[in-house]
C-alpha cells in the first residue's frame, strides 16, 4: 500500500512461516470448537423439539434473532464482560451464530422421515429411542450434514472478525496488515481463509458420502 | 478492560447515553446512524442494480448457471473482512482514499450474491405450464420475463434484498477500521479507547438497527408478494450449493 511496494512480498511469507501457520492453526482450532459445541446444543435442542414440538417456533425465533445481529457487534458487547482478546467472547458468539443453520436441518431432517419408514421401526418393535438413533437419524443425515457445511463455512468467516476483539486467526493477519499499511499478512489471511473454507466443506462432502453411501445420487447436496 | 462489576456498568451507561454531547455534533448518534443509514442503502440499491438484471439474464435464459453459482459460493465463504481489506491497495492507488469508497466498493460486492441466487433462483423456479401459457398467448421474450416472471419472483428477490441489506449494515460497522463514518465507529473507537460505554452502546445500536431493518423489509416482503406467490419461502439459506 506504500508507493511503489510490490502486492505481495514472497520473502515476508517465507520469514513468516511459522507465525502463519499458528494462525492458520488458531482458525481450524476457533471454528471446530464453535461447531462442535453449536451442533451439541442445536442436537439438545432438536431433542427437546421432537419431543414437545410447540417449542420449535419459539426457538427458531431466538436463534433467527441472535443471527440478525451483526458480528461486531455481539463480539463488543461480550468483551467487557467477558475480557477482550478471550477465547470465551469469541466462541459464545460464534457458537451462537451456528444455533439457527443446525437447529432448522436437524428438525427438518426429522421431519423429512416418511411416516411409512417410522411405522415399520415401530411395527418391528423399535421404542420411540432406538427408533430415533436407527432409523430416523441415519435418514435425516444428509440434511443434517448440509447444515454442518453452512455453519462450517459462515463460521471460517465469522472467525476472522473475532480479530476486532483480540482472536480471530487468520483474521488478525488481515488486521495487522491493515493497521501497519503493508498489504502482504492481509492477503496471506483473506486468501487461506477462503480456502479453509472450501476445503471444511469439501472434506464434509466426502464425510457424508462415506456416512451415507445410499444417498448418492439421490439428494444432491440440498 | 476485564470484567467488571455490573452496576458500575450500567452506572457509565446511562452516564454516557445521557450525556447530550453524545446526541450532537459529526461524531453524535444522530450523525452516526445517518451516515450507517447512507453507506448500507447506497450500497444494496447499486448492488440490486447489477444483481437483479443478472439474475433475470440467468434464471431466464438458463445460460451463466455455473457462474451464478460459484458468485454465489465464493460470497459465502469471503470473510467480511478480507473483503473489506482485499480491495484497499487498489483503492488508495487509484486516489480515492479511506473512509467512503473502501467501505462502499466492498459493500456492493457484498450485496450482490444473495440479490443474484434469489432472483436466479426465483425465476428458474416459475413453472414451466405458466411460462408456456404465456408463449401461447403470444407474449415474447421480454414480455415473459418483465410481466410473469420478475412478478411471481418478487417473493424471492425480497427475501434475498433482505439477506443482503443485514450483511451489508453488519458489514459497514467494519468501515470504522478504514476510516468510515457509521455506528461502527463507536465500537471500534471504544476499543481503541478502552471506552466500554461507548463499545456498548455502539453494538446495541448497531443490533437494534440490523433487527429493525430485517423486521420492516420483512413486513414488505409479506406486502409485495403478488396473489399466488408464497412470500418468505426463499427467506435465508435457501441459497443452493454446488450443482
Amino acid at each position: 500500500m506504500r508507493e511503489g511496494e510490490p502486492l505481495i512480498e514472497w520473502d515476508w511469507i517465507v520469514r513468516n512461516g511459522d507465525l502463519i501457520i499458528g494462525r492458520l492453526v488458531q482458525h481450524i482450532g476457533l471454528t471446530l470448537i464453535a461447531v462442535g459445541v453449536g451442533l451439541a446444543i442445536s442436537f439438545a435442542l432438536a431433542l427437546l423439539v421432537y419431543r414437545r414440538r410447540s417449542l420449535y417456533p419459539p426457538l427458531t425465533g431466538i436463534a433467527a434473532t441472535l443471527y440478525t445481529i451483526p458480528s461486531i457487534a455481539l463480539f463488543a458487547v461480550l468483551t467487557p464482560i467477558t475480557g477482550f482478546g478471550s477465547i470465551l467472547t469469541a466462541e459464545i458468539a460464534l457458537v451462537g451464530y451456528t444455533l439457527l443453520i443446525l437447529l432448522r436441518n436437524i428438525v427438518s431432517g426429522l421431519d423429512g422421515v416418511p411416516a411409512d419408514v417410522r411405522e415399520a421401526a415401530s411395527a418391528m418393535g423399535y421404542s420411540r429411542w432406538q427408533q430415533l438413533w436407527r432409523v430416523e437419524l441415519p435418514i435425516a443425515l444428509p440434511l443434517i450434514i448440509a447444515g454442518v457445511r453452512v455453519a462450517t463455512v459462515t463460521t471460517v468467516g465469522l472467525v476472522t472478525v473475532a480479530a476486532v476483539i483480540g482472536q480471530g486467526g487468520l483474521g488478525q493477519l488481515i488486521l495487522s496488515g491493515l493497521r501497519s499499511f503493508f498489504a502482504t499478512p492481509t492477503y496471506v489471511g483473506a486468501f487461506l481463509s477462503l480456502a479453509l473454507a472450501f476445503a471444511f466443506d469439501f472434506a464434509l462432502i466426502k464425510l457424508q458420502r462415506l456416512l451415507t453411501p445410499w444417498a448418492a445420487g439421490r439428494l444432491r447436496n440440498s | 478492560m476485564g470484567g467488571r462489576a455490573t452496576p458500575e456498568l450500567m452506572n457509565e451507561l446511562i452516564a454516557w447515553i445521557t450525556e447530550p454531547a453524545h446526541w450532537t455534533g459529526s461524531d453524535g448518534i444522530p450523525i452516526r446512524l445517518i451516515e450507517h443509514l447512507q453507506l448500507s442503502g447506497a450500497s444494496v440499491l447499486v448492488a440490486l442494480l447489477i444483481a437483479v438484471p443478472l439474475g433475470a439474464y440467468v434464471g431466464h435464459t438458463g445460460r451463466l448457471t455455473l457462474f451464478a453459482v460459484t458468485i454465489a459460493n465464493i460470497g459465502r465463504a469471503m470473510p467480511t473482512l478480507a473483503l473489506l481489506v482485499i480491495f484497499l491497495p487498489f483503492i488508495l492507488r487509484a486516489g480515492l482514499g479511506l473512509g467512503f469508497w473502501p467501505t462502499f466498493l466492498p459493500l456492493v460486492l457484498l450485496g450482490i450474491p444473495p440479490i443474484l441466487v434469489n432472483t436466479y433462483v426465483g425465476i428458474a423456479e416459475v413453472d414451466t405450464d405458466v411460462q408456456e401459457s404465456a408463449r401461447g398467448v403470444g407474449m415474447s421474450e421480454m414480455q415473459i420475463l418483465r410481466r410473469v416472471e420478475l412478478p411471481l419472483a418478487v417473493p424471492a428477490i425480497s427475501a434475498g434484498i433482505r439477506t443482503a441489506s443485514v450483511q451489508v449494515i453488519a458489514t459497514a460497522t467494519l468501515g470504522a477500521l478504514v476510516a468510515s463514518g457509521g455506528l461502527g465507529r463507536y465500537v471500534i473507537d471504544g476499543i481503541a479507547l478502552q471506552d466500554n460505554a461507548r463499545l456498548i452502546v455502539g453494538a446495541v445500536l448497531i443490533a437494534l438497527f440490523a433487527l429493525g431493518v430485517d423486521r420492516i423489509l420483512g413486513i414488505v416482503e409479506t406486502r409485495l408478494a403478488p396473489p399466488g406467490a408464497v412470500a418468505g419461502q426463499l427467506s435465508q439459506g435457501a441459497a443452493p450449493s454446488n450443482p
